[in-house]
C-alpha cells in the first residue's frame, strides 16, 4: 500500500487554477520534494494532502484512508510542520507539547516529551514561552511538535526556512536520521534546492499549478544536463526545455517513487 | 476516551494560558463587577428614594447577573476561538485529529469555566453589599442559568460562523452582537414594554422568556412554566440552525483554503 496517493488532483479559486490535475504515489518510507516557484501550486498541495483545504477535483489517500470521507484515521498517523503556522506564543514548548501530546492521544506523553527533548536539544528552552524562542529554537519546538505522536506520514512546509547555515544542516542532518530509524514517510516542500538534494529521494517540479517533471535528483540532473537542482529548477521556471524531456506533465503516470 | 482526551487538550491550552496571564483572568471579572457595582448601587438609590421598591431592585439585580450569563458563555466560546486564530495556531489545531466537534465542545467547556470565573464574584458581590440572593429564586435558577448559557453557546457559534466566513474583520462581533440583543431579551422591563411589532422579535429569543420567568417568581413567587419551556424549545431550535450555520461555514472555509489564512 502507498504511503500517499494522489490522482487528478485539481484545486482551482474561482477562474484560477492552482492546482492542475496532478498524480503521484509515495511508497512508504520515501522522502520525497515538492519544488516550484512562488504560487507554483506546493502549499495548496500540502494543504490537500492535510485535509485543510476540498480539492476541486481528485481524489488523496494517505496511509490507505480516503481523505474525502476518512480524513481523521489517517491524521492521527500524520503530522505537519511549516515556518509559517505558529505554536501558541505565550505557552512554553513544554505545554505545547502537551497540548498536541493530548491531541494527538500520545501514550505516556511526559515521556515522550522527555525523548524529543534530549534529540532535539530542547532542554535549556523547554520551559521558556514559544514567543520568546530564536529562529533556529522555534524551528526545534516545531519539529517536536510534529513528530510528538511519531508520525507515519510526516509533511514539511520549508523547514529550514529563515536558519541560518548551521541550525539548517542540523535539521536536516536530524530529519535524515529520524526518517531512516523510524521509516516515516516525508514530504518535503522547499526552495532549497541543496535540501532537496540531500534529503529527496524523489523530486516533483511544479509549475503553475502542474508537476513539470519528475525524478530522482540524479535521474533530473542527467535530463537537463546539469550539476545541481538550483539549475535544473531555473531551466524550468523559464522554459529552458531540455530535449528527451517529456513536456508536459500529462504525458506522465502516475507512477511510484522507486 | 479519545475523543475526552484530545478535547482536554485543547481545554489545557486555555488554561496554560490564563495561568500565565493574570491580566485575562482579571479581564474575566473586571465587566461582571463593574457592572455589579453599578446597578448595585443605583437599585440601592432607587430603593432609598422610592421606597417600598425592593422587588424592582431585585429585579434589576437579578436581570444584570443572569444576562451577565448569557454574554461571559457567548464571549467564553468566541474569544476561546478567537485566541487560536490570533495566535494563527489554527492550522495545526485543522490537521491534528481533533473533529470540528470537540473542538466546539471544548470551547463550550471553557465557556463555562470563563463565565464561573467572571459571574461569581459578582453574585457574591450582590449578596454581600446589596443583600441580594440569586439563589433565593430557588432551584429553578437552575435552568434559567443553562438556558442563558446556551442561548450564549448558540450565539457565539454564529459569531465564529461569520468569522469564518469573513476571517479578522467580523472579530468584533465577538463582543458586541449580544448587547445588540439586550433591548430584545427584556432583561430589565417586560416584553409588554416593548413596541407591539417587536415583541415577536422579543418572543423568538430564549433569554426573553428567562426573564419574564424571572420577575414573575420575584413579583409572586410562582414559576412560569410556559416561559421556561418556551426558552428551551427556542435554545433547541437557535442551536439546531446555529450548528448546521457552522458545519456550512466550516466546510466553506475548507474549500476556500481560510483556515490556514483566517486570521490574517
Amino acid at each position: 500500500m502507498d504511503a500517499i496517493a494522489v490522482s487528478n488532483l485539481t484545486k482551482r479559486y474561482g477562474k484560477t487554477l492552482a492546482v492542475d490535475r496532478i498524480d503521484f504515489l509515495v511508497a512508504p518510507g520515501q522522502t520525497i520534494g515538492l519544488l516550484g516557484g512562488n504560487g507554483a501550486g506546493k502549499t495548496t498541495t500540502i494543504a490537500m494532502l492535510l485535509g485543510l483545504l476540498i480539492p476541486t477535483e481528485g481524489t488523496i489517500h494517505v496511509l490507505g484512508h480516503d481523505m474525502a470521507t476518512d480524513r481523521f484515521a489517517a491524521l492521527a498517523r500524520m503530522n505537519f510542520s511549516s515556518p509559517y503556522v505558529s505554536l501558541p506564543h505565550r505557552l512554553s514548548v513544554a505545554e505545547n507539547l502537551r497540548v498536541y501530546g493530548h491531541l494527538y492521544n500520545v501514550p505516556r506523553l511526559e515521556a515522550r516529551i522527555g525523548e524529543l527533548s534530549a534529540q532535539l536539544d530542547l532542554g535549556e528552552f523547554l520551559a521558556r514561552p514559544a514567543g520568546q524562542l530564536s529562529a533556529g529554537q522555534k524551528t526545534r519546538a516545531a519539529l517536536a511538535k510534529s513528530l510528538i505522536n511519531r508520525p507515519d506520514v510526516l509533511l514539511l512546509d520549508e523547514p529550514t526556512a529563515s536558519l541560518d547555515p548551521d541550525t539548517a544542516d542540523m535539521v536536516r542532518g536530524w530529519l535524515e536520521r529520524y526518517r531512516a530509524e523510524s521509516g516515516c514517510t516525508i514530504l518535503l516542500a522547499s526552495h532549497n534546492m541543496a535540501e532537496v538534494e540531500r534529503l529527496c529521494g524523489y523530486v516533483l517540479m511544479l509549475k503553475q499549478g502542474k508537476i513539470v517533471d519528475r525524478g530522482s535528483p540524479g535521474e533530473l540532473l542527467a535530463r537537463y544536463g546539469r550539476e545541481n537542482l538550483e539549475d535544473v529548477f531555473l531551466d524550468i521556471a523559464r522554459d529552458r526545455r531540455s530535449e528527451g524531456r517529456a513536456d508536459d506533465s500529462q504525458a506522465f503516470e502516475a507512477e511510484a517513487v522507486p | 476516551m479519545t475523543a475526552l482526551r484530545r478535547i482536554w487538550g485543547l481545554m489545557y491550552r486555555h488554561l496554560a494560558l490564563y495561568r500565565r496571564s493574570w491580566p485575562r483572568l482579571l479581564e474575566l471579572m473586571y465587566w461582571p463587577v463593574l457592572q455589579m457595582c453599578i446597578w448595585g448601587f443605583t437599585s440601592a438609590f432607587l430603593t432609598a428614594r422610592m421606597g417600598g421598591a425592593a422587588v424592582a431592585a431585585g429585579m434589576l439585580l437579578g436581570g444584570v447577573l443572569l444576562w451577565e450569563v448569557a454574554l461571559r458563555s457567548q464571549m467564553g466560546v468566541a474569544i476561546s476561538f478567537l485566541e487560536e486564530m490570533w495566535s494563527r495556531n489554527l492550522g495545526h489545531v485543522f490537521v491534528s485529529p481533533l473533529r470540528p466537534w470537540e473542538l466546539v465542545a471544548a470551547l463550550i467547556a471553557m465557556s463555562v469555566i470563563r463565565m464561573c470565573i467572571g459571574v461569581v464574584p459578582a453574585i457574591l458581590i450582590a449578596w454581600a453589599l446589596y443583600a441580594f440572593n440569586l439563589f433565593s429564586i430557588g432551584p429553578v435558577v437552575v435552568f434559567f442559568f443553562a438556558n442563558l448559557m446556551i442561548m450564549g453557546w448558540w450565539v457565539a457559534l454564529g459569531v465564529i460562523s461569520l468569522i469564518l466566513r469573513h476571517g479578522a474583520g467580523a472579530e468584533a462581533l465577538a463582543w458586541s452582537v449580544l448587547f445588540g440583543l439586550t433591548p430584545f431579551s427584556a432583561v430589565f422591563y417586560p416584553v409588554a414594554i416593548l413596541p407591539v411589532w417587536l415583541q415577536p422579535v422579543a418572543l423568538a429569543l430564549p433569554s426573553a422568556h428567562v426573564f419574564e420567568g424571572m420577575r414573575q417568581i420575584l413579583a409572586d413567587g410562582t414559576i412560569n412554566w410556559g416561559h421556561l419551556g418556551a426558552a428551551v424549545g427556542l435554545n433547541a431550535v437557535w442551536m439546531v440552525l446555529a450548528v448546521l450555520l457552522f458545519a456550512r461555514q466550516f466546510r466553506a472555509a475548507r474549500e476556500r483554503g481560510a483556515l490556514l489564512s483566517i486570521g490574517e
